[in-house]
């Protein structure tokens, strides 16, 4: 077991724990992830790690209450625990290979959206804990979803905040925000590293490759085992199968093949799963599934997917906080975001076609 | 009707129509009487041919004696000298190609159904409350072994019953491997035959130690260096999954078996108290032909689904066992052999719709002596499907191999490790199992485990 020593609420729906789990925390590094589960019947869920204490043997982990197992999570206190707790998994950051010295000569930029400035913290502090300095923008929707602003400009030479809606920091998204510094100010980086929901870092990967920028982005596709046995996190990079768990999560955000990981993130999204939803909960549905969030606030809407045979709900596995947030940079951008995604007007979920949709291919936790 | 000594006592089985909707156990095994009955064809041989079919050598003409005296006690205890799994083995041993295929019985007429009773007198113990006694003296020596599946479990099991200190540790958050993430359960029930295994192994002094992935949470230097290891045996399998590289394969629909019967198996997704989603199509390709393939095909159909066996050889090259071919014909398993898959079709959302294959035709034998499949000339032809399952087998996880320095692997990615012992090139490290051979049978990885564990107390006792 693995009890929850501290637990604090970040922002409406945004949990942060810190979990005693010492053979983790002695070895982990930044960019790497572990694997919750709740309890016997819970499902595995990856979960990118925030922040660690060696000495205390502590894991910080966050995640957003977008689906059952989360909601489940958000009900757990302090001095409760997880059964299960594994990890890290994955390999750390490429930046941790390089030297002092070598981090000091690079003009680095780290790009957050949303849930995704959790996996992006620990990477800015290591590099601070190093005498290096690095800039980041923090991307959310609006203000009540900006997360770790004061934890993030402790570490961070620069930190920008965007909001989509312009209610706090810089109005536009983190594209606007990344095109502001670089072509108005004259800001110049030799990387970018974008975390946050793939669409987001499918647009910050499209913009950098304009601008000739190397970026790096943390996948965190459908997931089991976390371990390189289950396969279901593959995705294309540069035309090779690789497996996210294994060989990454983090990679070339030039060669990742965007549009098939959005394709294969919404595996447990059915519309027949939909339909059921809405024949099991009626038009109480409508915001109250747990799947859907609330559409008009936040938009934070994820994984309503279902067992088809078991009417079974999914699903926090491939929930990904990082991935919840419509920080991304390309609603407005671009019209053609959603142009996999099948839009089912039928659906009780679809109240707002443009964000749901755009939620729907996110994941909830990293 | 009276029954000749020439045929064995049939055991009793599900019916067909029923088990396919359902994950009961198909096999429901022999009772005292059946068991009994069949140990009395057992001829007692003086040279035991079965023995020597047997890779972890279990006394077999021993523990049958007592069967045919209703001592089942008594099997269990001869069976216990030599298994730490034998509810498991009685099920999932190929008997057929080793010790029954031996059975002088078997010259004219049936052999003796070695694994049913083997079964029968595990399952016995268990219900009985039997459990196998340690009677050494600690010997205060610490070994690591990686890796609970089978070759794990019998090594740490003999190094317990030897008197070392053992510490099993696991990737999963359950112990059993292959056992538990693999074997579905209409074959191998987990909570009636796994668990209470494993609860054996315990019973020992084995320690378990769950979500440790050895070469991240912790590596083999630091077991020697932090940790106060002796020895390590690595028994951590092949779980990596293959796939083909045809066109498609990365639609939403396409999944490896590993995925698909980790989440039926190891997560109870077929189970509604359970969390995690399975995703279920009507109608169901599952590429392969073995005992992996079998399982996936046997699950989806229980699922719900039409489920079609595309396999590019013929039916006797068919790897997977007879009895489990047999049992996936019988629940209405549709074979469709010499067919090689070329490319998976999708919908403009990414979803499978269905499979592009050509016809094949058996040419020259080729290294592997079997008859190489060759492709008919402009024999393209497509099966609809919405949902595909790769079971092309597994290789070794190298997460162990790349981050333990001096460790030799092979081209296949596989562990180099003495036959004999389990030794690896590197000092102190045995290996065993899947992780050395590639994807085997639970019966050999336990023969592996059972040779580090003595390749390990030869090494620790000079």
């Amino acid at each position: 077991m693995y009890p929850i020593l501290k637990k604090r609420r970040l922002s409406d729906q945004i949990y942060y724990m810190d979990i005693l789990a010492p053979r983790t925390a002695r070895s982990c590094q930044p960019g790497q992830f572990v694997i919750v589960k709740i309890d016997e019947a819970g499902e595995r869920i990856p979960l990118t790690i925030c922040d660690y204490d060696r000495a205390q043997g502590t894991v910080a982990i966050v995640f957003q209450t977008v689906g059952a197992s989360t909601k489940r999570m958000a009900l757990l206190e302090e001095g409760d625990s997880f059964r299960d707790f594994a990890g890290p998994l994955g390999c750390p950051s490429e930046l941790i290979h390089k030297t002092p010295e070598e981090l000091r000569q690079m003009n680095l930029l780290f790009v957050a959206g949303g849930v995704g400035t959790a996996p992006v913290y620990p990477q800015v502090k290591w590099l601070h804990e190093q005498g290096v300095k690095a800039d980041c923008i923090i991307g959310a929707r609006n203000k009540s979803l900006v997360i770790l602003e004061q934890e993030m400009k402790q570490v961070a030479a620069n930190l920008y905040v965007a909001t989509d809606d312009g209610s706090y920091g810089f109005h536009g998204n983190v594209n606007d925000q990344i095109k502001e510094l670089v072509q108005n100010q004259g800001h110049t980086y030799d990387l970018v590293v974008a975390i946050g929901p793939l669409v987001m870092m499918k647009f910050v990967s499209i913009l950098t490759k304009e601008l000739q920028i190397p970026t790096v982005v943390s996948m965190n596709p459908i997931m089991v085992d976390g371990t390189g046995m289950c396969g279901a996190c593959r995705l294309s990079v540069g035309g090779e199968i690789k497996f996210a768990c294994v060989d990454g999560p983090e990679f070339d955000g030039h060669l990742v093949d965007f549009d098939q990981a959005i394709k294969r993130q919404a595996i447990y999204k059915t519309e027949e799963g939909r339909a059921l939803l809405k024949l099991q909960e009626g038009k109480t549905h409508h915001g109250g599934c747990g799947q859907c969030g609330d559409h008009e606030h936040n938009g934070n809407a994820t994984n309503d997917s279902i067992h088809n045979k078991t009417g079974k709900i999914n699903t926090d596995n491939n929930a990904d906080i990082k991935n919840s947030s419509n920080s991304n940079g390309n609603t407005k951008n671009s019209p053609n975001s959603n142009d996999n995604i099948k839009n089912n007007s039928n659906s009780t979920c679809n109240a707002d076609n443009t964000i749901h949709n755009d939620a729907h291919n996110r994941k909830e936790a990293h | 009707m009276a029954r000749t000594k020439l045929e064995k006592i049939p055991v009793r089985e599900q019916e067909p129509k029923v088990r396919a909707a359902n994950f009961d156990e198909v096999c429901l095994g022999y009772n005292l009487e059946e068991a009994t009955a069949e140990a009395e064809r057992c001829l007692g041989c003086k040279k035991p041919k079965c023995v020597e079919g047997c890779p972890v050598s279990i006394d077999i003409p021993g523990f049958i004696s007592h069967l045919k005296e209703q001592n089942v006690e008594k099997a269990f205890e001869v069976i216990s000298q030599y298994s730490s799994l034998p509810a498991v083995c009685g099920r999932v041993c190929p008997q057929e190609s080793q010790c029954e295929q031996k059975c002088v019985r078997g010259v004219k007429g049936d052999a003796v159904s070695i694994g049913k009773l083997e079964r029968f007198t595990a399952d016995w113990a268990e219900a009985h409350n039997i459990h196998p006694v340690l009677s050494c003296e600690p010997k205060h020596k610490k070994v690591a072994v990686i890796g609970s599946g089978p070759a794990g479990l019998t090594c740490a099991g003999d190094l317990a019953k030897a008197g070392y200190d053992v510490t099993i540790f696991e990737a999963l958050h359950e112990p059993g491997g292959v056992l538990v993430y693999g074997i579905p359960e209409f074959r191998l029930p987990k909570k009636g035959v796994v668990e209470p295994e494993i609860e054996n192994v315990k019973r020992l002094g084995v320690k378990i130690e769950t979500n440790v992935i050895i070469g991240k949470s912790v590596t083999i230097d630091q077991l020697f260096e932090e940790e106060g290891f002796q020895a390590v045996f690595i028994g951590s399998g092949a779980g990596l999954p293959k796939f083909m590289g045809i066109p498609g394969e990365n639609a939403n629909g396409v999944f490896s078996a590993n995925e698909y019967l980790t989440r039926s198996n190891l997560m109870k997704a077929f189970d509604d108290h359970y969390d995690t989603p399975i995703y279920q199509g009507k109608k169901i390709i599952v590429v392969g032909g073995g005992n992996v393939a079998m399982d996936a095909a046997r699950t989806a159909l229980r699922l719900g689904a039409e489920v079609h066996i595309v396999y590019r050889r013929s039916e006797t090259e068919l790897p997977a066992r007879a009895e489990e071919v047999h049992h996936a014909k019988e629940e209405g398993i549709i074979f469709n052999l010499l067919t090689n898959p070329r490319e998976i079709l999708t919908d403009e959302t990414g979803q499978v719709t269905g499979m592009v294959c050509a016809e094949m035709e058996l040419g020259e034998p080729d290294e592997s002596g079997r008859r190489r499949p060759v492709e008919k000339k402009d024999s393209d032809f497509t099966i609809a499907a919405d949902m595909v399952i790769m079971a092309l087998g597994t290789s070794p996880n190298p997460l162990i191999s790349s981050t333990t320095k001096g460790l030799e692997i092979n081209r296949r990615k596989c562990i180099v490790a003495d036959e004999a012992n389990g030794q690896t090139s590197r000092k102190g490290v045995f290996a065993g199992g899947d992780a050395v051979t590639g994807a085997a049978t639970v019966i050999l990885a336990m023969g592996a485990g059972k040779a580090a564990a003595k390749g390990i107390d030869a090494y620790l006792s000079r």
